[in-house]
């Protein structure tokens, strides 16, 4: 056991330190404006330091250099220490390019990755349609050859950014006859193509949050056949990449956020006094520490395994199912605390941070069924983790 | 940065594990539940030789001067194996208190270290009324004697010594064959713990110890970081258990442990027990090495193995239905463990209002 870092990172941290005191991100560079010059200004700065992209190769408009996971950490608790987010949320980094760097061609390769980090090119994913949320690969949105391009007729759901997005990249069905994992393509959509109606999806969140989902209807969208990553019928295991990427993303500060729910229960006074005198509440909240503790130190377990190259085992797999519940528990408390004001909403009178906390309670939610909801994980828990049969299938009426 | 147990860790475990799958499998810890005292004492002497005894001893006194993080290895297989023995009482609580002593405990002090490290000696410990007066218990110090109570004192039915809290500040030692002190075994629904009230009259202590608050504090937390590993192990077990059956077991011509019902049950237990795992090790680790966050992380880690622990135990039975319920099949030797330590050294509500007061959130009682 040794929580010390290794005498050769200080100075990388004395070196995030000082780019993070010198540079400030400009105002609006999120997703909200398709494109915009601020973000890429910023994002190149970033990787031109090294603080972005970091291990992507220089020939693709990376950093290039090579892969170490505390350099990685230690960025990220820099950054969050500033309150400054790092490189850019979004599905075009976190879940194409690495998919590119894997199945992409060269000419793909040099194409999409470097815009791509950079924030000229917004991607959404268009994964999910309506009858094929769990079961993916069951998805029915279909690509028929026509002469040198597929035509595209279906529809996707929960596709975030559809709406500002120039790029998609899509799961399509190419071989009807095939198995249903085996007739599946992953494809470069541009956004732009006729035929491509995006319609906001509205969440239960409402007016609050930045991820805005979207439903796309497709009819007769024409792309060239070139456009495939990887083999033809091969998108499913191609697009399990993507999902790995995903799910690893999915990681919360779960310590951040009790921190905040501390601060609100020292605050936030009832009866004259504040929440934080209430010993049910305090119960509450201890129990949530320790959970919140739990996580934050199984997520070092996690890292050293990485740093290893050693496999966590069925510890890995409980991540996600663990912290989303968590999140969702902690703004819960959150809530209660509140009491009769817990439910203001949409900027009311008397709301505490700004809706903060239903918007948690809320996203929480999502997340414990997006990215693989808490019932699929808990069979990839028991079937890849403790090796538990799978169920047996039904026979084909 | 390397957040995980050391290769030698791994060997202690491996070591300790595979001991006691051959010395006291799980129809040894049958025969010894119909003993007076499970404690064998031939048992503990072999623990003894294999340097399990002395784990916390320094080496000056013929232990192995390990770290807590050790001590948890060992303990949470000793619980993983259900395995009668005194090591929370003698070979980490006594043994972290006498360590701690030494400056003004002089050689008396030094001579009961070296007699937890052989196993020759075993100690008691009697803390219960630090967090817990029942039944108007309690132990005075009047003109050099000991008189009063003391309940639900770990490991002490079949103990030498007893080591008494007499209040936050003020430790004592008796001897159990001194005239005046008594043991009555309490008999709890854990068959493999030896859990006695001590009845002091007038008795004369071989030692007292004032201004002993901070070797209390830390004896504290050693033993909630042990028992938490103890349940914790416990828990691991069971949950192995459970899995085991699910794959061997048929309903409705299926293999129970396809149905989505048990598989989920097993899914949950399982992602209870590995974060907890992470904490155990943080708690352990900061005992031995960042003392001042040990206190506030002894309380969490009890508390929560032990509410994690109450599920677990619930979970794992149920996979097995109505035969996890009967005596043979011997799952309750581990819900029992498992239930009995949720209340010892303070129970959880206790546990996370002290943790409360430690970060200033509370009035300090």
């Amino acid at each position: 056991m040794d929580l010390e870092f290794d005498a050769r990172y200080d100075d990388f941290r004395k070196q995030v330190r000082a780019f993070l005191a010198e540079h400030k991100p400009p105002r609006n560079w999120g997703l909200s404006d398709g494109r915009n010059s601020d973000r890429v200004a910023w994002l190149s700065l970033q990787i031109e330091h090294g603080y972005w992209a970091r291990t992507i190769p220089k020939a693709y408009g990376g950093y290039g250099a090579e892969p170490d996971l505390l350099e990685t950490v230690i960025m990220d608790e820099e950054f969050n220490r500033a309150g400054v987010v790092r490189g850019m949320m979004a599905q075009g980094p976190s879940m194409l390019v690495p998919t590119l760097l894997a199945h992409g061609t060269e000419e793909q390769k040099q194409r999409w990755i470097g815009p791509t980090l950079r924030g000229e090119v917004i991607w959404c994913q268009g994964y999910s349609e309506p009858g094929a949320g769990s079961d993916l690969a069951s998805l029915q949105t279909s690509a028929v050859e026509d002469g040198e391009d597929f035509l595209i007729n279906g529809q996707k759901i929960w596709t975030s950014t559809a709406d500002r997005a120039q790029m998609c990249f899509i799961l399509v069905r190419t071989e009807p006859e095939a198995r249903k994992h085996e007739g599946i393509s992953y494809l470069l959509l541009p956004m732009d193509t006729p035929g491509i109606e995006v319609q906001p999806l509205r969440t239960m969140a409402g007016s609050i949050g930045e991820n805005s989902f979207n439903q796309v209807f497709l009819t007769d969208v024409r792309v060239p056949r070139a456009n495939v990553v990887g083999k033809r019928g091969e998108g499913w295991k191609i697009a399990n990449t993507t999902l790995k990427h995903e799910r690893s993303s999915l990681n919360a500060n779960a310590e951040g956020t009790w921190m905040r729910l501390a601060r609100l229960m020292e605050k936030e006074e009832v009866n004259g006094v504040p929440a934080m005198a209430s010993p049910v509440l305090r119960d509450r909240l201890m129990r949530l520490q320790a959970r919140a503790l739990s996580m934050k130190h199984h997520g070092m377990r996690m890292l050293t395994c990485s740093l290893k190259g050693e496999s966590p085992g069925v510890a890995g797999l409980i991540v996600k199912l663990q912290n989303c519940q968590l999140n969702f528990d902690m703004a819960a408390l959150a809530l209660d605390v509140m009491g009769e004001l817990g439910a203001l909403y949409d900027h009311s009178k008397y709301e505490r941070e700004h809706g903060y906390w239903q918007a948690h309670s809320m996203f929480s939610l999502g997340l414990i069924i997006g990215g693989g909801t808490a019932q699929i994980q808990k069979n990839i828990i028991a079937e890849r983790g403790l090796g538990l049969p799978r169920e047996p299938r039904l026979a084909k009426p | 940065m390397d957040f995980g147990l050391s290769e030698d860790q791994l060997l202690l475990e491996d070591t300790v594990r595979s001991f006691l799958g051959d010395k006291v499998p799980i129809d040894r810890v049958r025969e010894l539940r119909e003993q007076d005292c499970p404690t064998d004492r031939a048992l503990w002497s072999a623990l003894a030789e294999l340097g399990i005894a002395g784990i916390l001893v320094p080496e000056a006194q013929g232990g192995s001067g390990l770290g807590l993080l050790d001590a948890a290895i060992v303990s949470q297989a000793l619980g993983h194996a259900v395995t009668p023995a005194p090591f929370l009482g003698s070979a980490v609580m006594a043994a972290t208190a006498l360590a701690a002593l030494p400056a003004r405990a002089g050689s008396e002090a030094s001579e009961w270290l070296a007699g937890i490290a052989s196993g020759k000696r075993v100690f008691g410990v009697a803390v219960t009324e630090l967090f817990s007066v029942r039944e108007g218990a309690g132990v005075r110090l009047q003109d050099g004697k000991l008189s009063g109570k003391a309940m639900m004192a770990i490991d002490s039915h079949g103990a030498d010594f007893v080591l008494v809290a007499l209040d936050d500040e003020t430790l004592a030692v008796v001897a159990t064959d001194t005239p005046g002190v008594s043991l009555t075994r309490l008999a709890t629904v854990d068959a493999t713990r030896c859990t006695a009230e001590l009845v002091l009259e007038a008795a004369s202590p071989e030692a007292v110890f004032e201004g002993a608050g901070r070797v209390i504090a830390r004896t504290l937390d050693a033993g909630r970081i042990a028992l938490a590993a103890d349940a914790l192990g416990a828990c691991e077990s069971m949950i192995a258990q459970a899995v085991a059956y699910a794959k061997q077991r048929k309903q409705f011509e299926r293999l129970i442990g396809s149905f989505q019902a048990v598989k989920h049950m097993c899914a949950e237990m399982v992602g209870e027990l590995e974060p907890a795992r992470s904490l155990l090790w943080y708690a352990a680790h900061s005992f031995d090495a960042m003392p001042e966050e040990a206190p506030l992380m002894a309380c969490h880690v009890l508390a929560h193995v032990s509410e994690i622990g109450r599920e677990i135990a619930s979970v794992a039975t149920q996979v097995h239905g109505g035969i996890g319920w009967t005596d043979e099949q011997n799952l309750h030797f581990w819900f029992k463990r498992i239930a009995n330590e949720r209340h010892l050294l303070g129970g959880p509500e206790w546990l996370r209002d002290r943790a409360a007061t430690l970060q200033g959130f509370a009035p300090a009682a």
